[in-house]
């Protein structure tokens, strides 16, 4: 049978045979099919933006005359035996119909017969993205696209994350819970030449050990009861992409072997395989805790993280970037407000003062909450006290968690400065409001700073200017 | 009077692009000569702005290519250079065909193969 002009048939997709060329002319970028010898097959109708050659014309033409693309004459990715192991997604030009110069990526992948034998090649090629390079120039100047945040430690970030992202490095992530790890990492993807690939993530902490090592490595079928049939794991699916791995403290240490060898060789071995698949991964890890410290309790492999601690990015709390909570809260109030179709214009000076008192332990997910909850209960044009969470009306910082009137110990949490607990031992039981509360830990401070207002603020862990406006207030002195 | 022409090359071939060919081959020929003379430049890189330069100082008057950007082709065109197009295949069998007047501006000179199955216009709409 004569192989050539006649509708491609694709068999075994519907009871009848599904004619190909119509269902590859309804996708929005050219593809082209190739044989062994890279001789083209088949191209849809989208390619005629970069080629005016018709297919009559085309048809059994190398490629390189057709494509004309600057890899076609020294670097051609397909000329390469072993092309799985390799980058199948390039960045090059091509020269168009019209004798323009066009860049492009072209991803390439192999096409195989129902018995697993190679038959040829499928490409396809898309216009470089443009909104990434508008968030580049934006990520240069305050906010990375969707991070918000203007304070000097988000500045450093700002800096850090471009030439980051061009590096296949592996990075770390780390920072308190709410600070944005997950946001970073997926900014980090769509800056990096991996954008086009697939972005997965997988929590550490989310499965149980079993299920976890089959979830990221696969298995095949029969490895064990229940596996009835075979499964990609999420190094397999993250192929030419980035594999964000979340809570990686909480992964156990035999998986972290498994990762560690992962690091070393890039070759994935499914649970009961032998035959290793060679991923082409970025690897991103992040946690709230403190790897550190779990090397020195022997929780954490120090060898991993020396491996994925190539390159570290901090987010700092909220706490420690005071001058991005009035513009993540208004971000977060325009955010709902359109969301729920309101006109909510701002915060009453009232609203404001404890908004910007508050310490968030939550970091911005806390924000974001409060904001949500603001908007969500705000009838008027302004959001005031009232339509803040109780919780936060009454915590101004410090946050007191625990009060007891009856023993003569009070015990003090200062969310300010999670490192200790102060214990403070009193003669007075009989405290009638949060006012004399605070009014007596100000005097405790001073008299245990000898009268020094720097000292007093620092054991309170305010500024001096939050201990100087409370002493005029209480009348202190 | 002689007869010059150039053409980018990459191995046996024409370039598939003329700002990325390092090769290129010049070929001169007397009017009533049989055979014409051939010589092989190879440049240090690939350079468009360098085979521009070649073409003018060399005194050729056909350039045959694969694909061009418009801005040579422009310029080139300009300096009253002719230009043919869009020509694959191997670069001796377009100075064949050139010198019999023969060839055009998207000529396919080499042969197409499907699976290792030559396709000619018989076969092509069985």
């Amino acid at each position: 049978m004569n192989p050539f002009i006649r509708p491609p048939i694709a068999h075994g997709l519907f009871n009848k045979g599904t004619n190909l060329k119509r269902l590859l002319d309804t996708l929005d970028q050219p593809v082209i099919i190739l044989d062994k010898d890279l001789n083209i097959i088949f191209f849809n109708s989208k390619t005629r933006t970069i080629s005016d050659i018709s297919s009559e014309k085309a048809l059994g033409m190398p490629c390189r005359y057709f494509l004309k693309a600057r890899h076609c004459t020294h670097d051609c990715p397909l000329k390469n035996p072993d092309l799985k192991t390799n980058k199948t997604i390039i960045e090059t030009d091509i020269l168009s119909s019209s004798r323009q110069i066009i860049p492009v990526k072209i991803s390439f992948s192999e096409v195989y017969d129902s018995f697993e034998n190679k038959q040829g090649y499928i490409l396809t090629i898309k216009e470089p993205d443009k909104e990434k390079n508008k968030s580049k120039i934006q990520g240069e100047d305050l906010n990375f696209s969707s991070i918000i945040g203007k304070s000097p430690q988000m500045e450093k970030i700002y800096r850090l994350l471009p030439v980051l992202a061009q590096s296949d490095a592996s990075i770390l992530i780390t920072g308190e819970t709410g600070t944005g790890k997950d946001l970073l990492a997926e900014e980090v993807h769509r800056a990096s030449e991996r954008s086009e690939g697939p972005f997965i993530k997988v929590n550490c902490g989310a499965l149980p050990e079993t299920l976890l090592e089959s979830e990221l490595f696969g298995h095949t079928k029969g490895a064990f009861t229940g596996a009835v049939e075979n499964k990609p794991g999420r190094f397999k699916l993250a192929h030419n992409g980035t594999l964000f791995l979340t809570e990686i403290g909480d992964l156990p240490l035999t998986l972290q072997v498994k990762l560690l060898t992962f690091l070393d060789d890039k070759i994935v071995y499914p649970l009961g395989s032998t035959k290793g698949f060679q991923a082409n991964v970025r690897m991103i890890a992040a946690t709230h805790r403190d790897l550190e410290q779990m090397v020195r309790d022997g929780k954490f492999r120090q060898d991993l993280l020396f491996r994925l601690n190539v390159a570290r990015l901090h987010l700092p709390p909220l706490r420690e970037r005071e001058d991005d909570i009035f513009l993540l809260l208004n971000h977060f109030l325009k955010k709902f407000n359109e969301a729920l179709n309101k006109k909510i214009s701002g915060f009453t000076p009232e609203a404001k003062s404890i908004l910007l008192k508050y310490t968030y332990p939550g970091n911005v997910r806390e924000v974001r909450n409060i904001m949500e909850y603001g908007a969500n209960v705000c009838q008027d044009s302004k959001i005031t006290p009232q339509d803040l969470p109780a919780y936060i009306q009454h915590r101004a910082k410090p946050l007191i968690e625990t009060f007891s009137r009856n023993n003569e110990t009070l015990k003090l949490f200062e969310t300010q400065d999670l490192k200790q607990n102060e214990t403070i031992s009193r003669n007075e039981t009989n405290f009638s409001s949060f006012s004399e509360i605070e009014k007596k830990l100000i005097t405790d401070a001073l008299f245990n700073a000898g009268g020094n207002k720097s000292k007093a603020s620092e054991i309170l862990g305010w500024g001096r200017t939050t201990l100087w406006r409370k002493i005029k207030k209480y009348e202190i002195g | 009077m002689i007869e010059k022409i150039i053409i980018p090359i990459s191995g046996n071939e024409i370039a598939p692009r003329f700002d990325l060919a390092t090769e290129v081959l010049i070929l001169f020929k007397e009017k009533g000569e049989e055979k014409p003379e051939e010589k092989i430049i190879v440049l240090s890189h690939a350079s468009a702005d360098e085979i521009c330069h070649m073409i003018l100082t060399e005194g050729i008057e056909t350039l045959i290519c694969c694909g061009i950007e418009d801005q040579f082709y422009q310029y080139l065109n300009w300096k009253k250079i002719k230009i043919i197009e869009n020509v694959a295949g191997p670069f001796r069998k377009a100075a064949e065909k050139f010198f019999k007047n023969e060839l055009k501006s998207g000529d396919i000179l080499l042969k197409r193969k499907i699976e290792g199955v030559e396709i000619n216009e018989e076969n092509l709409y069985e």
